[in-house]
């Protein structure tokens, strides 16, 4: 539109030149807080209020279904004395940071291995997201069973291969629970990356590679020097999506060893659990809670401001 | 691509690493399935070779639905994920409308607040909302679950159509709006139409994440009655020490189908989707 004279009053344009349209800019900023509101009230009554009632909660001693008495930073400290809570924290950093790395390197080598030219392609893909979308606590329940005690079938196929019965006790040995848990949860968030960073892959343009051929440059070049920056962005976000939900997993280790052996697998949000639900020690199970907040706040901080840099 | 190899090599290249990530992604699968098929006899024999079924029986299946309460947990977790899917979608085109399509003050913080909640784990809010619930009297109902699912969905749901929207041309929107139509009815008879397969692939995406809920129904609902399939299966079907691994099997597979053959038809929705944020930015 070329039209250079006042907007007559009704005409919609982008709000963009402000000296005429304000009162128009004030009608849209009206409608959407009107639109708005009932999300929002929303948000803020079941997140916004849990979130800070959490913080409150965190700072009582509160046996279930008692009153609570305030007593300030008291759950914290019994947290920082108590040995069992720095090996739950050390479980979880070693379970998020092993699993997130593997997480990585397997989707990037997944997504290479999709980003060829075969046939079935579609299907394939389909059936390699298959672990990312059926339900955790069933796959985990499949896993529950292949690592049985008495009746493994990994077992069983590792004695076919010369291991002496009975085999390793996958869930019974504090090192091999951390290892079961921390290769299922790969197993069931490597398509997550795979297909994000296929997604990505598929948004090189060719030319560049053609270009980087002829000046000589050999496949691992290629990679390292044409894909790898280009794909850094979607890697650097999916990362920080997987650590927060690995972070704060809890369906997962729940489901397949309660925490077990001897606290070996329990991680921040399971142990919260058993504090919380099953002592019925609402304040202290807070307060384990909450201090997972320091490193999520750092993570999705960190997102929003990458999300925002782009926008 | 240019390769310099001859046939062979080239479909090895391919195909050793793409059956190989197959096989790791689909071996708990067959797994289930041949376990859900296996008499007893067979399941808890140590002799015979684990990976084949001999006398197949669909015993465990007819167990898991007359005998447990399998099939009313499905209802219970159909009836909670649509519902509670409905709400957010509604929610989530209410917060993202104004946020994609109108310029205001503050808009763009609010999207980034959108995503920010989105990020806040269950771990984090669920022992304040269990007494919130418990002091609501809500314990044991599907109302529960149902006002609770909401707090992922609807910042999922926002987020994802908050990207969809920004996609759409302004034009359509603007006509409408120089004939003198109000911006509300701009955005239901104009604006809504046009975005119907974003709602598809948000709703579908949010239903999935509805039936995959654990934590908060497994502190919520503790009556059998009201139980939804993945608690169900957890606090029911394991008893104690003894494990009915057919019927768990059984239970795990039919759980896990519905959402697997929706997902495959979706499945670039979902990629698209979830990495817009990422990609387009």
């Amino acid at each position: 539109m070329t039209i250079r004279s006042e907007p007559l009053v009704g005409i919609a344009r982008r709000p963009r030149r402000p000296f005429s349209l304000s009162a128009w800019a004030d009608r849209g900023t009206v409608f959407s807080w009107l639109m708005m509101a009932p999300p929002i009230l929303f948000i803020l009554a079941f997140v916004g209020y849990p979130f800070c009632y959490g913080i409150f909660l965190s700072l009582e001693s509160r046996p279930v279904a008692q009153p609570g008495t305030f007593v300030g930073l008291a759950n914290f400290i019994k947290d920082a004395h108590d040995p069992v809570f720095w090996q739950v924290v050390r479980n979880t950093f070693v379970y998020t940071i092993i699993a997130t790395l593997l997480k990585m390197i397997g989707g990037l080598g997944l997504a290479l291995a999709m980003n060829q030219d075969f046939r079935f392609k579609n299907a394939i893909r389909a059936l390699l997201l298959l672990p990312f979308i059926v339900p955790t606590v069933l796959s985990t329940v499949a896993f529950m069973w292949m690592l049985d005690p008495a009746f493994s079938v990994v077992n069983r196929l590792l004695f076919d291969l010369g291991v002496p019965k009975p085999g390793p006790s996958w869930l019974g040995n504090p090192y091999l629970a951390m290892f079961s848990i921390i290769m299922i949860n790969t197993w069931r968030g490597l398509p997550f990356y795979g297909i994000s960073l296929l997604a990505g892959l598929q948004t090189v343009p060719t030319e560049l590679y053609e270009a980087a051929t002829i000046d000589g440059a050999s496949g691992w070049q290629r990679f390292r020097f044409v894909t790898l920056p280009l794909l850094k962005p979607i890697i650097l976000i999916v990362t920080l999506f997987s650590v927060i939900f690995t972070f704060a997993d809890f369906q997962l280790v729940y489901v397949l060893t309660h925490g077990g052996p001897q606290n070996a697998t329990n991680l921040l949000a399971t142990y919260a659990f058993d504090i919380g639900m099953g002592a019925g020690q609402l304040g202290l199970g807070a307060s384990v809670a909450l201090t997972m907040l320091p490193a999520l706040a750092l993570l999705i901080v960190g997102i929003t401001l990458y999300l925002r840099k782009k926008t | 691509m240019i390769t310099g190899y001859g046939p062979i090599q080239r479909t090895v290249r391919v195909w050793v690493p793409v059956l190989f990530f197959l096989f790791v992604a689909l071996l708990p699968f067959y797994w289930m399935a041949i376990t859900s098929i296996k008499p007893n006899s067979e399941l808890y024999s140590l002799r015979a070779n684990p990976l084949l079924v001999h006398a197949p029986t669909l015993k465990h299946y007819v167990d898991l639905l007359t005998t447990t309460s399998f099939l009313l947990w499905t209802w219970n977790t159909m009836l909670v994920a649509v519902i509670s899917t409905a709400i957010s979608l509604v929610l989530g085109i209410m917060l993202a409308y104004p946020l994609a399509r109108i310029n205001f003050p503050g808009a763009g913080l609010l999207a980034i607040t959108v995503a920010a909640v989105y990020l806040v784990p269950q771990p984090l809010l669920f022992i304040p909302l269990a007494d919130i619930i418990n002091r609501l009297d809500l314990g044991n109902t599907l109302t529960s679950v149902i006002l609770t699912y909401p707090t992922m969905l609807v910042p999922f749901c926002a987020w994802l159509l908050l990207g969809y929207f920004k996609t759409v041309p302004m034009e359509l929107e603007e006509a409408a709006r120089i004939d003198g139509a109000s911006r509300l009815q701009t955005m239901r008879k104009i604006f809504l139409p046009l975005c119907t397969p974003g709602f598809i692939s948000a709703g579908i995406f949010a239903f999935t994440l509805a039936q995959n809920e654990f934590l908060y129904a497994l502190i919520f609902l503790s009556k059998s009655t009201v139980r939804t399939v993945p608690v169900g299966v957890i606090s029911e079907l394991i008893k104690g020490d003894v494990f009915y691994w057919g019927q768990l099997m059984a239970a795990a597979l039919l759980g896990s189908i519905p959402v697997a053959i929706i997902y495959s038809f979706f499945v670039e929705h979902y990629v698209s989707g979830l990495t817009s944020g990422a990609v387009k930015g």
